[in-house]
């Protein structure tokens, strides 16, 4: 409950300014919107089923693109991770190209496979590939040893030992790094949709400045906001809370 | 490396108060093994000429020396040695965890080289996994075995009764005692119908008394599976208490330095008279290794000390 008040106050107090700014009227209401505006341009994009229409579009290539790159993420790290001649080469590769704005594999996507979906979905998959391989090497190398050998003293060796020890054995020190891919695979698809026109949010954004309308820029801009923090808040905080609980590692 | 004299040395020694004589070696440099009760029945598992070197480091160590030594079916046998001996390595060979660097173990005649559920090892750690019920920590070995379900379901049920846990079966490890954890190891690796049972150092972090219920608990056990067990501690009453026959390891290399013949009637307690004269013998012996440890320890940390 007072975390609840403090949050009401902060945030009340914070729109309370920014609507006291917009009123005193020192630059034009196309380049800072009252909030009251931007709410009518919440409102409007909801009730048109533009946004919805966007953030399903968004989703589904985040789902889609996110998924490939955990899947592929988890073969690359882990075969990073049991090979010492992989560590060495592919290991510092990895690090190097994490230096490298996802965006900038989208002249190279849109060379390859046209302006279509798949372009998209390829920069998203580099977008988070990077630090999902690293979280799951990381992962694969914090898990305690014992775990592996019990699970082999036990009868279990080869996919079962991978899916019934290994996978489960190193999921806490994982689902930070998936935390962190999935951040990344957001920004990506934003920066992504922003470039070339195909619906979701980034095109939205676009077609706010184009339009010249500042409110639903500020609109989307929350709306960006918004849905990565519910995604972050809900869902992997759950997974996180969860697997703490199950762990031991803490009170419940 | 320890020299050739000092090797027969180890082997010669004046005070001799065990019941069995201690192994002998030959001038051709085998090692014979005197006849006595435990090795007339045919043993159960088998280590010939053991070694293990760890080459990893700058300076390759000898962890394990050829070892010899013949555990018959049904027999409890602890292991003693001070810290550094190889005690746990020689179980991951048992388990098949490891490979030695030459020699084998043969388990009924078979010769060893991957992990086996006919013998299962209960590690120091337990290497409980965290993720899974007790219940289900107990069925995993099972589940490789692709034991069906509703057999599964039974056999938790019965070995978590042996241990004591039933009304635990749906709790996390976290959330019992330290001697709880140990008995869901227990139960774990009984779960996998072994059967040798190689027992490192179960007992060293639990406190006296849940150690004294759980000595009573792994010989009731014992007495009423049958299974072979092979115990390895570093406290020699423990070990008289629970053993039918003590080994004794070298600090490294870990060699058989003394076979001890344990033939006090059970049940035993660690507070007899008996089994703390018997105790002492083996201690005696011990000590000398237990020095040497600690002077390699203290070499290792500079000349100062």
């Amino acid at each position: 409950m007072k975390r609840f008040a403090q949050h009401a106050i902060f945030y009340g107090v914070l729109i309370g300014l920014w609507a006291l700014l917009a009123d005193l009227h020192i630059w034009p209401p196309y380049v800072f919107p009252t909030p009251q505006s931007v709410m009518e341009s919440l409102a409007a994009g909801f009730k048109d089923h533009s946004f919805w229409i966007a953030i399903a579009v968004s989703m589904r290539r985040m789902l889609l693109g996110y998924g490939i790159s955990v899947l592929l993420g988890m073969v690359l790290g882990l075969g990073i991770a049991s090979n010492k001649f992989m560590e060495e080469t592919m290991g510092g590769l990895l690090v190097s190209l994490q230096s490298l704005p996802s965006i900038c594999w989208l002249p190279l996507a849109v060379l390859w496979f046209g302006l279509t979906e798949k372009a998209i979905l390829f920069v998203v998959i580099m977008g988070s590939l990077l630090s999902v391989t690293i979280a799951m090497e990381d992962g694969r190398k914090q898990m305690p040893k014992i775990y592996a050998m019990a699970g082999r003293n036990l009868g279990a060796s080869g996919f079962r030992l991978f899916w019934h020890v290994l996978l489960p054995a190193s999921l806490p020190f994982i689902v930070s790094g998936l935390k962190q891919g999935w951040a990344f695979a957001w920004r990506s698809l934003i920066s992504g949709e922003m470039i070339f026109v195909s619906l979701g949010l980034g095109q939205l954004l676009m077609m706010g400045r184009d339009l010249n309308d500042m409110s639903q820029v500020i609109a989307v801009m929350i709306l960006i906001v918004v849905l990565g923090f519910i995604v972050d808040g809900l869902v992997f905080k759950t997974v996180q809370r969860h697997l703490q609980q199950r762990w031991g590692l803490a009170p419940i | 490396m320890m020299s050739k004299s000092a090797l027969q040395r180890s082997f010669t020694r004046k005070h001799r108060i065990a019941t069995v004589p201690p192994k002998r070696r030959k001038e051709s440099g085998n090692l014979t093994v005197l006849p006595y009760p435990s090795q007339q029945a045919r043993a159960k598992v088998a280590l010939q000429n053991l070694s293990l070197q760890y080459k990893s480091n700058a300076r390759p160590l000898l962890a394990l020396d050829d070892i010899n030594l013949d555990v018959k079916a049904g027999e409890f046998l602890c292991i003693v040695g001070p810290s550094g001996c190889g005690k746990s390595t020689l179980l991951h060979l048992v388990a098949g965890l490891q490979r030695p660097t030459c020699g084998h173990v043969f388990v009924d005649g078979k010769e060893v080289n991957t992990p086996g559920s006919d013998r299962i090892l209960i590690f120091q750690e337990l290497g409980l996994f965290p993720w899974l019920t007790v219940g289900d920590n107990v069925a995993f070995g099972m589940k490789m075995k692709n034991v069906p379900h509703a057999e599964r379901k039974e056999k938790i049920g019965h070995y978590l009764r042996l241990v004591h846990l039933s009304q635990f079966k749906d709790s996390y490890t976290h959330q019992l005692s330290g001697g709880m954890r140990q008995r869901v190891a227990l139960a774990r690796a009984l779960a996998a119908e072994p059967d040798v049972l190689l027992m490192d150092e179960p007992f060293a972090a639990l406190d006296a008394q849940t150690r004294d219920l759980l000595h009573d608990e792994l010989e009731r056990i014992w007495a009423e599976t049958g299974r072979t067990i092979i115990f390895i501690t570093h406290n020699v009453r423990e070990a008289v208490r629970l053993g039918d026959r003590v080994v004794l390891l070298t600090f490294r290399p870990g060699r058989v330095k003394r076979e001890f013949d344990i033939d006090l009637p059970r049940p035993r307690f660690l507070e007899d008279a008996t089994v703390a004269a018997a105790a002492r013998e083996i201690l005696n012996d011990l000590r000398e290794e237990i020095n040497k440890s600690l002077e390699a320890q203290y070499a290792s940390h500079g000349a100062t000390l």
